[in-house]
């Protein structure tokens, strides 16, 4: 398949195109019915919790989100495929695959909230913490690879950037540093088409982001990042190529980012409706749901039954991180370091005697 | 006069500057279409046009690194780091070559650049959005790191700024972008770089501070003043270079200096100032200088944030300790 997509001959892999019909049979991937219905359903759990997430964030509820909304299937995909041993070397888009490798909502949820508890997945293996400067986390993910060579595990890594990311020194020292060393990383680039405002042909020359791979010396392939299909095979045979010792790979996700960068921002400043609604034709679960409902895995009545399930789940883990308790003073000054230095106590010890003073002094303010 | 808020003082600085000089050009992450994040370059793009205000590829070695190119050949880069916790990738540009260009060919090439960069907490922001690490800037040799608390002061000074033949950090503190409006001053005015403003006068002791800090320091002084303790408040507005001389005058009046800074206390401002406070007036302290700054732990997010945030109790505690000292 990689020999059929070089990134130079301009091609984006596709297996079922925007009315979920399968155009590219030789490349459908080997997937059970159930397998590629669970994933659907993950995916759909994930894009209600995202929706939901915006509109906690509208009710004050939670602090600035950036929404996954219409990249679904690139999470989902990676979600379906990664093993337990497998590493995830998360951006901040990926909630679909994060909750696949075992995170919960309710930590994403105090994460958002503010809350460092949030990054500690107490159930979830090999996931590194949501990386907010863009693209430092690549060379994690090439690091994490040669240490998988070294010790001859059975794992590969799977590392998310965006387009933006692409602009980053760091992207660049990842690929090439993985390239070098042959490492089992599989670098995905969600190209959702802008970096906030700017958008793909302001951050590179380059005709794709995928032909950037060639430079590098690495395998790579530009992908529909909204067709389940193709992503889910794309990865599949990454992470076979990773396997076998002749990794990395990259991987251009061509995608659309529907909602805002974050909450903070506010998409109408830079795009046209235009744009928004030629790619909600493209949406991937629109596209994924018409091809289950022909294949009768799926219907729109089910789905209204499972709806209300999954939002009174997200609710609960919502209201659960809503209710996580104090931020104790202590909790600011532990997990510096592997023992806490004696003038960090000194600090927290004076602080403390600071809060007892002012409490004194409110109450005595208030007897005023 | 108009009335302003920092954002807006700054957009004008620029526009201003913008008009009056060819050689100055604006760019970084999303500072043209949009107009930056928080709108400080808003509509500066649709005047001047694309070469010379205009988006960036994501990159903030690039951005520092290409205005350091930029500089040394006749033009005059006032670029953006969007926030705080991104510079640290333009890191190298800063230290190795933007703040020793000069000295290292001898005063044959200098890099008059601007790095404009929102800094510091109590917004309830994401991780790395809320940093306040001055005192690592502070410490390059070559570079000016200045910071202003006002519109007034902002549009001044970042005047001032682009007009340096110096590359000068240019921190804003996002808390009071639009928090404060006051009357400013409309066409060009400069206020020198490097020089503290005595805020308020006071008798009993100093407080420095900049940014943000000087608001709360302010509050503190109300609460202060109810007890009779006069404050004297000294707007710092420039890290380095470092007004010795405001410094040393008020605390040989006053015998007692506290300094209200934002970012971890190891050698950080505050720990400067009290040096100067030593050196400069010894005979005349009455107390040991003070610091209310934030731990030297990682800034808390949001939930813990305000653990670590300077408020006015912290700095009433601190007077109220020196005073009775």
């Amino acid at each position: 398949m990689f020999k059929d997509y070089n990134p130079s001959d301009k091609k984006t892999f596709q297996v079922m195109n925007e009315e979920g019909k399968i155009v590219n049979k030789q490349h459908m991937p080997e997937i059970t019915p159930e397998r590629l219905l669970k994933a659907y359903k993950d995916m759909l759990f994930a894009r209600t919790a995202d929706l939901m997430t915006v509109s906690y964030q509208r009710q004050g509820r939670i602090y600035t989100y950036p929404p996954n909304y219409g990249q679904e299937a690139i999470a989902g995909a990676a979600g379906a495929i990664m093993r337990d041993q497998d590493w995830m070397v998360p951006a901040f888009r990926e909630m679909g695959a994060m909750l696949a490798k075992g995170v919960t909502l309710k930590e994403l949820f105090l994460y958002f909230m503010g809350n460092e508890e949030g990054s500690n997945f107490k159930n979830a293996k090999n996931v590194l913490p949501i990386s907010v400067p863009i693209a430092s986390q690549y060379v994690h993910a090439t690091g994490i690879g040669y240490s998988i060579k070294y010790k001859k595990e059975n794992s590969v890594v799977y590392a998310f950037v965006g387009d933006g990311g692409t602009s980053e020194g760091d992207f660049h020292e990842a690929v090439n540093f993985a390239g070098v060393w042959r490492v089992p990383v599989i670098f995905i680039i969600q190209n959702n088409q802008y970096g906030i405002s700017t958008p793909v042909k302001v951050q590179t020359a380059s005709e794709s982001l995928a032909i950037k791979s060639i430079a590098y010396g690495v395998k790579g392939i530009r992908v529909d990042g909204n067709d389940f299909l193709a992503m889910y095979k794309a990865l599949r045979e990454s992470a076979d190529i990773c396997s076998k010792g002749e990794g990395p790979v990259l991987i251009e996700a061509v995608t659309y980012r529907k909602g805002a960068h974050t909450t903070s921002d506010d998409p109408t400043k830079y795009r046209t409706k235009e744009e928004e609604e030629s790619w909600d034709i493209k949406d991937p679960l629109k596209r994924l749901k018409s091809y289950l409902i022909k294949e009768k895995l799926w219907s729109e009545k089910m789905e209204e039954e499972l709806l209300p399930q999954y939002k009174q789940e997200i609710d609960r883990q919502f209201v659960e991180a809503e209710n996580f308790g104090e931020y104790k003073a202590e909790d600011v000054f532990m997990h510096h370091y592997a023992e806490t230095p004696d003038d960090l106590k000194e600090q927290l010890s004076q602080y403390n005697r600071f809060l007892q003073w002012r409490e004194t002094r409110i109450k005595n303010e208030a007897k005023k | 006069m108009k009335i302003m808020n920092m954002v807006n003082a700054l957009n004008d600085a620029l526009d201003i500057k913008l008009a009056d000089d060819k050689s100055v050009v604006v760019y970084g992450e999303d500072v043209g279409v949009e107009g930056g994040v928080f709108r400080v370059t808003e509509g500066l793009q649709q005047k001047y046009g694309v070469e010379r205000v205009f988006d960036s590829p994501l990159a903030e070695s690039g951005i520092v690194g290409s205005a350091v190119g930029m500089a040394v050949s006749g033009l005059r880069p006032v670029v953006e780091m969007q926030f705080c916790g991104f510079i640290y990738p333009a890191f190298n540009q800063i230290i190795s070559h933007a703040s020793r260009m000069r000295n290292r060919s001898r005063g044959k090439y200098e890099t008059p650049i601007v790095i404009r960069m929102p800094y510091g907490g109590g917004i309830n922001a994401l991780e790395h959005h809320s940093e306040s690490m001055e005192s690592i800037f502070g410490h390059i040799p070559g570079l000016k790191v200045v910071v202003p608390s006002t519109p007034h002061d902002a549009k001044g000074m970042m005047i001032s700024a682009i007009e340096s033949n110096d590359t000068i950090l240019f921190m804003e503190p996002k808390r009071i972008y639009r928090a404060i409006k006051q009357e400013v001053q409309e066409g060009k005015y400069t206020i020198p770089l490097g020089k503290a403003n005595v805020l308020s006068p006071g008798s009993d002791v100093t407080v420095v501070a900049y940014g943000a800090m000087v608001r709360e320091v302010q509050r503190a002084m109300v609460m202060a003043k109810e007890q009779g303790i006069s404050v004297e408040l000294i707007d710092l507005r420039s890290i380095y270079p470092i007004d010795k001389e405001t410094i040393a005058k008020s605390v040989k009046k006053t015998g007692r200096v506290i300094t209200v800074t934002e970012g971890p206390r190891t050698y950080g401002v505050a720990s400067e100032i009290s040096q100067i406070a030593v050196e400069e007036a010894f005979l005349h302290l009455e107390a040991p200088p003070a610091r209310v700054t934030g731990f030297d732990t990682i800034v808390p997010l949001p939930k813990g944030e305000y653990h670590y945030m300077q408020d006015p109790y912290k700095i009433l505690y601190e007077i109220e300790r020196i005073v009775k000292y």
